[in-house]
């Protein structure tokens, strides 16, 4: 592994301060468990790492009057195993059991999963400089692209590999964005950025800024949800396509629906289309059908991935079904 | 075997690190923080920054005190620094489980974990497991049931299993394949894997 000096700030101001005023780049640490990955083969070239682990109050699931609060440093198992998050939001329980495996769940974190890098085996290849390492090219275009993007393509093709963000974007979560200046709030939905608005990062987080933590609100009457995770393999698997759903559902009707993809997309990709077919009519597949038809009229799919429109089919028509049932 | 050689004051600071403290910290003089590394200047205070540091592990019940660089990892430091190699180093990116030691109690890829985080925290590897010459059950089981081939994935899955029984004494045959989803053994011997687990079971519920 490169050398690196790590920097152990105790407190979230500490943080801030440190990011902020620092010159050279620095790479923040939650979990570790991407970021020494990135350090070994060399994608990550930095000389500081700042260790997030003991800073004070990151950590922690905090019911509060209107929700919960789950700290950035929380562990995904304490996510997992959480009995308010149990019972109140079952879909992101099962974002949470369905990432990577016992071990780096023990280890991983929500903030660390929220803001991972992406799996492009163009961008973690030491050797190559694509578009996003400051190249002039996305390989991925025209190169080996079976599990790249359908949606928000163009100037790079990752996909959002994680499980989390969409699960709680379809719950109406917000983020906590720390910052020297203070707090500030965002939906988690804005929190991430397309390529074409800065192809070097996934999400808004500015120099001197980190994610604090996210809030996510109480569940309504009547509130469902699911997560459906396709992927390759049983287990310890990144998603071809995923797909979060959550609404209130009044006698078989979605009333209200928020629909989330992952894997298909730079970032978790919302669709408005298929919310708007599906809100207020009686659940059918058919329904869903013409929701994904009307969704799907966005996308365009490279030369290997257009298997991914039918596996958004199927995603979403388990996890609609499963969430009206 | 600790083969850093910096000689420590019984306080813990060494001359060298005095010095070098000296050298960064032109404040430093009034009041000197328990372990004197550098420190980054920042508008709300300094902030400890390493590129080495002394940290205390407790491994299989035992003290070990030593020096390590952030790029270390504490699987690096088991094998080479403790000679204590049940831990194996396969994949070494966290992808197959034969580095599995627990960390405060769970399951951990060694591999992917910086040692100087670990600073404080108490370290179980596979050396561990057996009290003196009495294997611990799930030890007696993979022997009973042949979990195990060539056995170089075994350490990974007697730790992931023993932490695992300890939260589930009673587990189903999924809920056992779920909980070794994170380790591999590419000789294939998962069937006979999940009946020593099942067996480790019954022998820690005394069933």
């Amino acid at each position: 592994m490169r050398e690196f000096k790590i920097a152990q700030p105790r407190t979230a101001d500490e943080l801030a301060a440190l990011l902020a005023e620092t010159k050279e780049p620095v790479a923040m640490m939650a979990g570790g468990t991407d970021l020494i990955d990135e350090l070994k083969s060399g994608v990550a070239t930095v000389g500081l790492v700042a260790d997030l682990q003991a800073v004070a109050g990151l950590a922690g699931i905090v019911p509060e009057k209107d929700g919960l609060r789950i700290g950035a440093m929380t562990r995904i198992v304490d996510l997992a195993e959480d009995a308010a998050v149990a019972r109140d939001y079952p879909s992101l329980r099962q974002a949470a059991l369905s990432l990577a495996t016992p071990q780096l769940r023990n280890v991983g974190t929500v903030g660390g999963n929220l803001c991972q890098r992406p799996r492009c085996w163009y961008y973690r290849d030491p050797q190559v400089v694509c578009r996003k390492k400051g190249g002039f090219n996305c390989y991925a275009f025209q190169g080996r692209n079976k599990y790249h993007a359908i949606f928000g393509g163009g100037s790079c093709y990752i996909v959002y590999p994680s499980d989390l963000a969409p699960a709680l974007i379809s719950l109406g979560a917000k983020a906590t964005i720390g910052t020297a200046k203070g707090d500030k709030v965002v939906p988690l939905e804005q929190f991430y950025a397309l390529p074409e608005i800065d192809v070097g990062r996934e999400n808004i987080l500015d120099k001197g800024q980190f994610l604090k933590n996210v809030r996510v609100p109480a569940p309504k009457a009547g509130q469902k949800a699911a997560y459906v995770k396709l992927k390759e393999r049983g287990t310890w698997d990144f998603a071809l396509v995923s797909a979060a759903v959550a609404g209130v559902v009044q006698g078989g009707v979605f009333a209200e629906i928020s629909v989330v993809l992952g894997g298909v997309a730079p970032i978790p990709w919302r669709l408005r289309k298929a919310e708007d077919a599906l809100r207020g009519k009686p659940v059918s597949e058919a329904l869903i059908r013409q929701a994904v038809d009307e969704a799907l009229k966005d996308a365009s799919p490279l030369r290997e991935n257009g298997y991914k429109a039918d596996l958004v089919f199927a995603a979403l028509k388990e996890a609609v079904l499963a969430a009206a049932a | 075997m600790e083969k850093n050689s910096d000689k420590k004051h019984p306080g813990g600071v060494s001359r060298r690190d005095f010095i070098k403290g000296m050298g960064t910290g032109a404040l430093g003089t009034a009041v000197l923080p328990p372990l004197l590394g550098q420190t980054i200047a920042t508008r709300k205070g300094r902030v400890p920054v390493y590129d080495k540091k002394t940290i205390t592990l407790t491994v299989n019940g035992k003290k070990a005190s030593l020096t390590v660089e952030p790029n270390e990892t504490l699987l690096d430091v088991l094998r080479d620094r403790l000679d204590l190699t049940g831990a194996k180093k396969v994949c070494d990116r966290g992808e197959c489980g034969g580095c599995t030691v627990l960390l405060d109690g769970a399951p951990v890829y060694a591999c992917m974990y910086l040692a100087i985080r670990a600073d404080g925290k108490a370290v179980k590897t596979v050396e561990g497991l057996a009290e003196g010459e009495k294997l611990h059950p799930v030890q007696e089981a993979f022997i009973e049931k042949d979990g195990y081939q060539c056995g170089f994935c075994t350490p990974g899955f007697l730790m992931t299993t023993s932490a695992f029984l300890e939260k589930n004494p009673a587990p189903s045959l999924d809920e056992i394949k779920q909980a070794l989803s994170g380790n591999l053994c590419r000789c294939g011997n998962y069937a006979k894997i999940y009946g020593a687990v099942d067996t480790a079971a019954r022998k820690m519920r005394g069933a």
